[in-house]
């Protein structure tokens, strides 16, 4: 992933256009939900200080790491829904090697896509639940009725979805791929894919999510919502392996892949949160 | 700062719930929302809370419309709803830590403990909220008031004392009544008499259609 000179990496070999307005935008946005609480905070403190009323009020710090810690202990104290996914994405990979034999350039030929399809299934089936707990038993109004940013809060459920699903799933993911044969630059590849693509997946699959909390039988709406834009991104997870298997550099996937990342970390929660407010409405 | 509806109409399923509604609640009053069932109280607390948008009319919350000032509206806000907000699989204290932390506020543990206590929860801090009963998270629910009493906060309560046994809800009132004594807001529903040494104002919803 080298460039040779300064203008080279502006243009980013053609792509250039893309990936910098995605970055930009990822930028702008977490720039105002930085600055736009700060503001808030000014406006609304001075106004207590008008109205001389006792300004019991403390500085919003930790909100963040409170949802996360607090998703964390509930993943944790639910062990079944937290290996779900993962014995799920070993049980399919493991599947195919048994389904199809034990022929090495088969196995390797078609690790990339078994896996990140695996890993993409896996994600799917364990988003489905990333608001519903918190939409039946009430915990969702009171997020909605937070005066901390609901971007900040989407954020950090999505952070503590991919700890419990994607970074366990891409962990794994070697000791698979050498049930596939994929040589060491290829289990290589695989991680670095995984690693960018399924916080990626977990963003993606927040907004369907978001829009489906309200129904009772979401789950199938949501994989019809969410699986076209998860297409580019198993596309491109997959061509990257693939090129590195065949001894070419995989720098320009894994570019396309950040900039789509930094683009999802940006726009996503925004989405989400909307799509949150709607459903809590109706 | 006071909460103002003009003219709220809303309509739910092709049904009209209610019509040109007019409330007003300022520093020191309680509102108390009545009507038969299905008349469309939790509708209306939901609109005044701003988690339902299917109305017409408009709210104004300290003198500007209240989308407008929505952050800092909800800053002081509590509500409580008919679903508890609590999670089973945590602990009473670790859902008041993460409930108060979503508020601005985070308690420290004492105060958790102490508001616990209140609602007579002495001894189930580390209680799975999956071994309670019904009435006891509903009590977990209730002791963010306590976190929050005295601060001049709006207070919307959908059935506060439903599933709350006859002692819980004599401590309830005591509560409601120093808090709109600290020029707290109360907005609530009940099926029960309210007996609080205090004027409440009440609004019926089937006078509304």
């Amino acid at each position: 992933m080298s460039f040779n000179s300064f203008s080279e990496f502006v243009q980013m070999g053609g792509h250039g256009l893309f990936v910098w307005t995605a970055y930009g935008i990822a930028i702008a946005v977490l720039g105002y939900n930085i600055i736009n609480p700060v503001v808030m905070h000014k406006r609304f403190v001075k106004m207590q200080k008008q109205s001389h009323t006792s300004a019991n009020f403390t500085t919003h710090r930790g909100v963040f790491i409170e949802t996360i810690k607090r998703d964390l202990t509930i993943a944790y104290r639910n062990a079944a829904d937290l290996l779900n996914p993962l014995v799920f994405f070993v049980i399919v990979v493991s599947l195919f090697p048994l389904g199809i034999g034990p022929s090495v350039k088969i196995l390797s030929t078609i690790a990339p896509g078994v896996l990140w399809v695996a890993a993409l299934l896996a994600t799917l089936l364990s988003i489905d639940g990333l608001f519903k707990g918190d939409y039946d038993d009430g915990s969702l109004e009171q997020i909605l009725l937070s005066p901390q940013p609901l971007f900040l809060i989407v954020v950090a459920k999505v952070v503590s979805h991919w700890l419990v699903t994607g970074f366990p799933l891409t962990l794994l993911s070697p000791v698979l791929g050498v049930m596939f044969y994929l040589p060491a630059e290829g289990i290589w590849s695989l991680v670095v894919t995984l690693l960018i693509g399924t916080p990626l997946l977990s963003l993606i699959g927040s907004i369907g999510a978001g829009l489906t909390v309200g129904l009772k039988k979401g789950g199938i709406l949501i994989s019809v919502l969410i699986l076209p834009l998860y297409i580019p991104v198993l596309i491109l997870g997959t061509s990257a392996v693939e090129t590195t298997l065949n001894g070419f550099s995989n720098a320009g996937q894994l570019l396309w892949m950040s900039a789509l990342l930094a683009l999802g970390i940006g726009l996503s929660p925004l989405a989400t949160a909307a799509s949150l407010r709607v459903s809590a409405a109706g | 700062m006071e909460l103002v509806a003009e003219q709220l109409s809303c309509e739910r399923d092709q049904r009209l719930l209610f019509e040109n509604l007019d409330l007003t609640v300022r520093p020191g009053e309680i509102l108390r929302v009545e009507g038969t069932n299905g008349s469309g109280k939790t509708t209306l607390l939901r609109i005044l809370c701003g988690l339902f948008n299917h109305y017409e009319g408009s709210l104004i919350w300290n003198q500007q419309p209240m989308h407008e000032v929505f952050e800092e509206y909800v800053a002081q806000l509590v509500y409580v709803g008919h679903a508890s907000g609590v999670k089973s699989c945590l602990t009473a204290e670790e859902n008041l830590q993460w409930l108060s932390a979503l508020r601005n506020d985070p308690a420290e543990t004492e105060s958790i403990w102490a508001a616990l206590s209140q609602v007579g929860l002495r001894g189930y801090e580390d209680v799975f909220c999956s071994s309670m009963s019904a009435g006891q998270h509903k009590r977990v629910n209730l002791a963010r008031l306590y976190l929050t009493a005295g601060s001049g906060n709006l207070w919307i309560l959908d059935e506060p004392f439903s599933s709350i046994d006859r002692g819980g809800v004599a401590n309830l009132e005591r509560l409601i009544e120093s808090h709109v004594k600290a020029d707290g807001k109360v907005i609530l529903t009940s099926h029960q008499p309210l007996q609080v040494e205090y004027r409440v104002r009440s609004i019926d919803l089937d006078e509304k259609k």
